[in-house]
This record gives structure tokens, C-alpha cells and sequence, in this order.
């Protein structure tokens, strides 16, 4: 599971880049956009001032949307569970179930991450605030905030930094090395969506890391680790208790229905989130960067790499409204902190930035963009042709050492 | 009811909200039960603006049905109420001006030109708008045994909390001097005067336009007796301290009872004193340099993360004074609820007071 990453994290003992990482699409923002300095400033400051604008009107409409989203989303869920009480009666199970998976997938997208984000902290109401907010999501908010807006944000696909490039288990750019073991990431990924809420979980605790690590970590490193899987396991016992145990057992003889409509509606919102997420950074045009490009990055370097390394979807309001608003990622990666609902009324202004500096907008419709994610998934689980070799052969001598029983030792990828 | 059905009853209600609580996870189940009724759910007080009545130019009486969980109030006490104005909540304090006992309760607001909180209430509030709501406080209240002789030195909308207390007890002998602009500026006037008019009190009205403000010396005229009078001060700061020292001097301090209105925070200006609370530091900024770094430097342990203003992760709660964004130079004032700032993009402006 826990290839390329963090095994190639470990070989390094300086925290310098490693070899195998050069390629090239492992380069500075800059140098990808060929901008000057000046110019990148200039967008810098241009993308300064559609933020003052949203902050300057920001107010009583904004607050009426985060609400009404909130009362909404809270009236499905409730009559959603009641109908599921007589889920066994086939209708109340079909409209249960997808109401259920609309009001998980409202509660988790425009809600949960945007509030998680402080989208809506400049309120100054304590029911609607990121130090608040929980979520129904196994992951507590305390720990997602972290890997999320910390580091995710702050590292926008900067390989060895942004463990949302992949989750640390995929292969997600040509430069890095492959293994036999990646033939399986197709699979893995669709395990990963399904249980989409699972694997965040693992992943914001960084359970792996910490299970193979095990008695190297310091003892700081395994008080955090104890701590944060109490709280997971405090927070996984009462979102399973709700979903499989206690509304179950409101239900009485359609118990079962009702455990099997739940699990439904957790896999319908685990697929859509994943689908949504895997299309902000994953289409192709998508760049992704060296981690010593990012030493004195500026503001508008900042701002610069967001922009080359997010990609939008395109659809209609109640697509943006599903997605979270995710749908205008690059917008969201840019200014995480305005409310998502002003994201759509910004992103023309964007655009048009995008365009005068000659720089690629990637978007398209949610299918295409999955399509190529997917796509990507399957390419990268392969090898890279080699001159005078095919891939076929590269995955032949990788299936020969296995079986030999040699050490794990990874075939070399030259970059072209 | 018996005890034991009472006890067994309190137990049923405990275990059907312990059920709800499995139920509502991640949230409460009273945030399913304010959606149908605000002031049914217990987590948090709120009132519904049951009706708004002028009381003159520039104020307005305010009468409010509180969320089922008030409790009540002592009359002289103050409540804290939280609106939002613009999508912004904000919290300021003031008097009851009702009687206790009652379902509905009263606040009477003077708009003062730059108050925000008190222009939207006065101009602004509607009847069915929601406020938030804090449980009554304040030690500015009359002893279990009433005085039997009191005098209540008031100016402006030092009135309400005195109000409160008129109405609720009947007194033997009580002066009240009330001082006010005009005649016309005296909040309550009609209400007072016909309680003059009926002998319930002796009123003396001060208009300071035509008369001049009050000076303390003039006590042994208007009020001869004012030494043996357990007196109540509600009025602005200038006065109460006139009051006090004048007290003092008759060496009667112990007679008088006086309630300080909230005073503004410290000037907003450029950089100045932050004080860590908790970590019992206190460093001169400028204005340049965030929170966050100075903190630091001086040893404080702040949470933080991306230092760029994205990510939330140092959001700590500024609990006094003046801070600015140094993305947008916009400044945030505590004036009576802490509010959330990112340590890491603001400046102090002026003193500002960090729980951290």
C-alpha cells in the first residue's frame, strides 16, 4: 500500500528531494507558466483585489445562504430518516435512501468542508464556526482541519508535501518511480472511494506512516498518535452506533432495510465525494511541483501554483451546490476562505486573468474530468515505456524478481 | 407531583435526550428542534422580538419572549444580547427594564449616533426577529430588605436598570433626580411622572440643556437628606465619579451603589500593548508585525499553520481591544463578546488581549 511516497520519504535522511523525483513535470510554478517575476506579481496583485472585493460585500444575503443551506440540509435529513423508519416498504426505502444521500453529501460538501475551511468564521456565530463544527464524517474536524487546510492548502501539489496527491498510496505523476505493486491502484482507488470516509480517516491520522514507522517515532509522535485514534474511535463508535445501530432499532422490523439504506447512502456520498475531489487535482493539464520549488515562494507564487494546479468542473447550480462549490476548485484554491457561494461570481473574473497571462484554465464537465482522473489512475499504474523496452517487459522483470523473492527493490524510471 | 414520579420523570427526559443525542450525532438534537421553535431548544438563549414600542425620539423599548431555559432576572440587573447586523453578530449589554416574574421581558435602547448595536435595535429591529441572549447579571440590586429611605441619582439611560426596580417594588419614601437633556429627552418621562403625580415617588427632573449639568455639591439643596439615603448611581462615568468622591468625603461611601455602563475599548491606532493571557506575557508591537510572530519571539506557544491567512489553524480568541487584518487594514474591536481573529495576518491596533 504504502509505496512510492513515503518509502522514497524514507530513503532520504537530509529531507532533500530525492533523485528519482526530477522530471518533467517537477518544476517550479514559474518556470511552468513562463512568466517573469513581475508579471507573476501582477497577478498576484490583480487576484488580491477580486478578494478585497468579495470581503467588501460580504454580508447579510452570505449569511442567509449558509443558513438556509443548513435548514435545508437538516429538514432533508430528519424527514429522510423518518421515512427510512417503514424502509421496509419499497418506496419509503428509494426515497429514504436518496434523500439520505443528498443530505450526507450537503453536509459534508457546502457545509462541512466550507465551515472546516473558517468560510464562514467572519459571522461570529458560534454554531456556524470552524473551531466549533463537526461533521458526519469518521474523521473528526480537529484532524481533517489539520491535513487539509494545513497542509493541503499550503502545499498544493507539491510532491512530498501534499499527501492529497494520491493519498501517499498512488502513483500520480510520470516522474515518480514505479512498482508491481501499483498494478493494483485502479483497484485501490475504487476501494479508497468506496470507503471513501474511512480512508480519510487512516489518512488524517496518517495510520500508516505511524504503523510502519512504529517504535522509531518519538515519544511526542506516539502520545499525538494514541490521542488522535481516541478520538477517531470515539468519533467512528458514534457515527457507526448512528447509522447501524440506533436508527436501525427506531425502526423495528425494518431494521435491517433501514442499516442497508444507511450504508447505502455513506457509499453514495463516499463515491460522489471522491469523484468530486479526484477532479480538482487529477485531470489532465494538472501540474504538479518539486518540493525545494517552493523555498521563498512568494504570495503570488503562491497564488500562481494554485492556479496551475487545480482544475474546475462545469455544470449546473445544483451540480456546484453538490459538489461544494469543489466544482470551482481553482477559485476555492486560491481564496479557501470566502464563502463558496461567491465562488461562482468570481470565477469569470478569474478566467479572464487566466487567459491574459496566457495560462491554462483547466475545466470541463464532470464526466470527462472523472473520465481523465480515472484514466490517469490506470496509465500511472503501469510503467513508463522505456527506449528498446515495452511495458510489458518492465512488468515481466518486476514479476520475476517478486517471485525470486528478492527485496523490494524498485525499477528504475528514466524520465524522458 | 410526588418526588419520586418528579425524580422518575427528570430520568425519562435525561434517557430520551441522551437517545437523541445517538440520534442528532454529529450535531445536537437541539439543533433540529431550533429549527422548528428557536426558543424550545436549550443549548443556547435566544429571544423573538414579541413587539417594538418608541419611547421617544431616539429610543425605543424592545419586549422579548426569552428561549423556555431563561431563567429570570433581579430588577437593576443587565442582559448581554447578541443581533446580527450585516451577517455579523454582535453582543452588547443592557438593563431589564421589566419586572421579574413575567414570560416577557423588556430592554429599553437610546440609539447613540456611531452605536451600531443600538441604531439597528432601535431603528431596525422588527417584530419575529430572532436576538441571541445571555442570562441576566449584575450586582447593581436592592438588598432582600428594601431601605426605607432611597434616592436613585440617574442621567440619560441610566434610567432603565431603576426603572426595573420601580416597577417592581413599591417603596415608602424614595427621591428619584434624573438628569436628561430636556424634558422631552427623559426616557420614561410620562411613566414617571405619574408615578410622582400619584405619590408612589418624589421626582426631581434635572435638564441639563437649560440647567447646566449636575454638580455633586448640589445634593444638600435638592435632596437634604441625601446622607441617610441608600442610593442607587446609574449615569456616565464623569458623574459616578463625582458621586463617589463626593461620598467620600461625607464619609458615607458605603450608601452609595453605583453601575458603570460598558465604556469603549482603548482607542484603535497603530501597533501597541499585546498581552498574552494565559501565558501571562505582554510584548509592545508595532503595527506591522502579526500577532503571531510577536508572540512568538516572545516565547508564547500560539497555534498556527500555513502564516498566509488560508488556513484557520491559528484562529485564537481576541478577548480585549483592537486588532487589524493586515491583508485589508480592516480593524476588529471587542466590545463586549470575544471574537475570533487569525493570529497570523493581524496586527495589534491599539491595545488588544489574546486568550492564548
Amino acid at each position: 500500500m504504502t509505496q512510492t511516497l513515503a518509502t522514497t520519504e524514507q530513503t532520504t535522511t537530509d529531507g532533500s528531494t530525492p533523485t528519482t523525483w526530477q522530471g518533467h513535470a517537477l518544476t517550479d510554478a514559474v518556470t511552468t507558466a513562463k512568466l517573469t517575476h513581475e508579471q507573476v506579481e501582477q497577478i498576484g496583485a490583480r487576484l488580491d483585489e477580486i478578494r478585497a472585493e468579495v470581503i467588501a460585500t460580504r454580508g447579510e444575503s452570505d449569511a442567509r445562504y449558509i443558513r438556509g443551506v443548513i435548514r435545508a440540509q437538516r429538514w432533508l435529513e430528519a424527514s429522510s430518516r423518518v421515512v427510512l423508519l417503514f424502509s421496509k416498504n419499497k418506496v419509503a426505502f428509494v426515497v429514504g435512501t436518496a434523500g439520505l444521500s443528498v443530505a450526507k453529501i450537503l453536509e459534508n460538501m457546502e457545509i462541512g468542508h466550507n465551515v472546516l475551511h473558517g468560510q464562514w468564521d467572519w459571522m461570529r456565530d458560534p454554531k456556524i464556526h470552524s473551531t466549533t463544527w463537526e461533521w458526519d464524517a469518521v474523521t473528526p474536524a480537529e484532524q481533517w482541519k489539520h491535513s487539509h487546510n494545513e497542509t493541503h492548502h499550503t502545499y498544493t501539489n507539491v510532491v512530498g508535501r501534499d499527501n492529497d496527491l494520491g493519498y501517499g498510496i498512488m502513483r500520480v505523476d510520470n516522474a515518480q518511480p514505479w512498482s508491481l505493486k501499483l498494478l493494483g491502484q485502479p483497484f485501490f482507488n475504487l476501494v479508497n472511494a468506496t470507503f471513501f470516509e474511512y480512508g480519510i480517516a487512516a489518512y488524517d491520522l496518517e495510520l500508516f506512516d505511524n504503523l510502519k514507522k512504529g517504535e522509531d517515532r518519538t515519544p511526542e509522535q506516539r502520545e499525538t498518535f494514541r490521542r488522535n485514534a481516541a478520538a477517531v474511535g470515539r468519533k467512528l463508535a458514534r457515527q457507526m452506533g448512528k447509522d447501524y445501530l440506533v436508527h436501525p432499532l427506531l425502526s423495528g422490523p425494518n431494521a435491517l432495510h433501514t442499516a442497508a439504506a444507511n450504508a447505502i447512502a455513506n457509499v453514495v456520498r463516499n463515491l460522489w465525494t471522491h469523484s468530486v475531489i479526484i477532479c480538482g487535482h487529477f485531470p489532465d493539464g494538472v501540474e504538479v511541483f518539486e518540493k525545494t520549488s517552493i523555498e521563498g515562494e512568494t504570495k503570488a507564487q503562491w497564488y500562481l501554483r494554485q492556479m496551475l494546479g487545480s482544475a474546475n468542473i462545469t455544470g449546473s447550480k445544483f451540480m456546484h451546490l453538490m459538489s461544494g462549490n469543489l466544482s470551482h476548485q481553482i477559485e476555492h484554491h486560491l481564496f479557501p476562505d470566502l464563502p463558496s457561494n461567491r465562488y461562482a461570481e468570481i470565477a469569470p473574473k478569474v478566467k479572464a486573468l487566466f487567459e491574459e497571462y496566457g495560462l491554462r484554465y483547466v475545466s470541463g464537465p464532470l464526466p470527462v474530468q472523472v473520465a481523465q482522473a480515472w484514466g490517469k489512475v490506470f496509465r500511472l499504474s503501469l510503467p513508463d515505456r522505456e527506449p528498446g523496452r515495452s511495458r510489458w517487459s518492465i512488468i515481466g522483470e518486476a514479476v520475476g524478481q517478486a517471485l525470486r523473492g528478492r527485496p523490494t527493490e524498485r525499477v528504475a524510471v528514466a524520465a524522458s | 407531583m410526588t418526588s419520586r414520579s418528579a425524580a422518575l420523570s427528570r430520568l425519562i427526559g435525561r434517557a430520551a435526550w441522551g437517545l437523541g443525542a445517538l440520534v442528532a450525532t454529529p450535531v445536537l438534537p437541539d439543533d433540529y428542534v431550533a429549527l422548528v421553535n428557536p426558543l424550545q431548544a436549550r443549548d443556547v438563549l435566544r429571544a423573538r422580538v414579541l413587539a417594538k414600542m418608541a419611547e421617544g425620539v431616539g429610543v425605543a423599548t424592545l419586549v422579548l419572549r426569552p428561549s423556555r431555559s431563561w431563567t429570570t432576572h433581579r430588577p437593576g440587573q443587565y442582559l448581554r444580547i447578541g443581533v446580527d447586523i450585516a451577517g455579523v453578530r454582535h453582543w452588547r449589554a443592557y438593563s431589564v427594564t421589566s419586572p421579574p416574574g413575567a414570560r416577557e421581558l423588556t430592554i429599553t435602547v437610546k440609539a447613540k449616533g456611531d452605536g451600531l448595536v443600538s441604531t439597528h435595535l432601535v431603528e431596525r429591529a422588527r417584530p419575529g426577529d430572532v436576538i441571541m441572549l445571555d442570562l441576566a447579571t449584575g450586582d447593581f440590586v436592592l438588598p432582600e430588605t428594601l431601605p426605607d429611605k432611597l434616592l436613585f441619582l440617574t442621567a440619560g439611560s441610566g434610567i432603565t436598570p431603576v426603572m426595573a426596580m420601580l416597577r417592581a417594588y413599591r417603596f415608602g419614601d424614595v427621591v428619584v433626580l434624573h438628569s436628561a437633556r430636556s424634558a422631552d429627552d427623559v426616557i420614561f418621562g410620562d411613566e414617571l411622572r405619574s408615578a410622582a403625580a400619584e405619590g408612589q415617588l418624589v421626582l426631581l427632573e434635572r435638564h441639563t440643556d437649560a440647567q447646566g449639568r449636575l454638580d455633586p455639591t448640589e445634593l444638600d439643596d435638592l435632596v437634604p437628606d441625601w446622607r441617610e439615603r441608600e442610593t442607587y448611581a446609574c449615569g456616565p462615568a464623569e458623574l459616578l465619579a463625582g458621586l463617589e468622591a463626593h461620598f467620600e468625603a461625607a464619609g458615607v461611601a458605603d450608601r452609595l451603589h453605583v453601575e458603570r455602563f460598558q465604556t469603549e475599548a482603548a482607542a484603535v491606532g497603530e501597533g501597541g500593548t499585546a498581552r498574552f493571557v494565559r501565558s501571562g506575557v505582554e510584548v509592545e508591537t508595532d503595527g506591522a508585525t502579526t500577532l503571531l510572530q510577536a508572540g512568538e519571539d516572545a516565547g508564547v506557544l500560539l497555534k498556527s499553520g500555513c502564516r498566509m491567512g488560508i488556513c484557520f489553524s491559528c484562529v485564537t480568541k481576541l478577548t480585549a481591544g483592537s486588532v487589524r487584518d493586515l491583508r485589508t487594514g480592516e480593524t476588529t474591536t471587542v466590545h463586549d463578546e470575544p471574537i475570533h481573529i487569525q493570529t497570523c495576518v493581524s496586527a495589534s491596533a491599539g491595545a488588544c488581549q489574546l486568550d492564548a
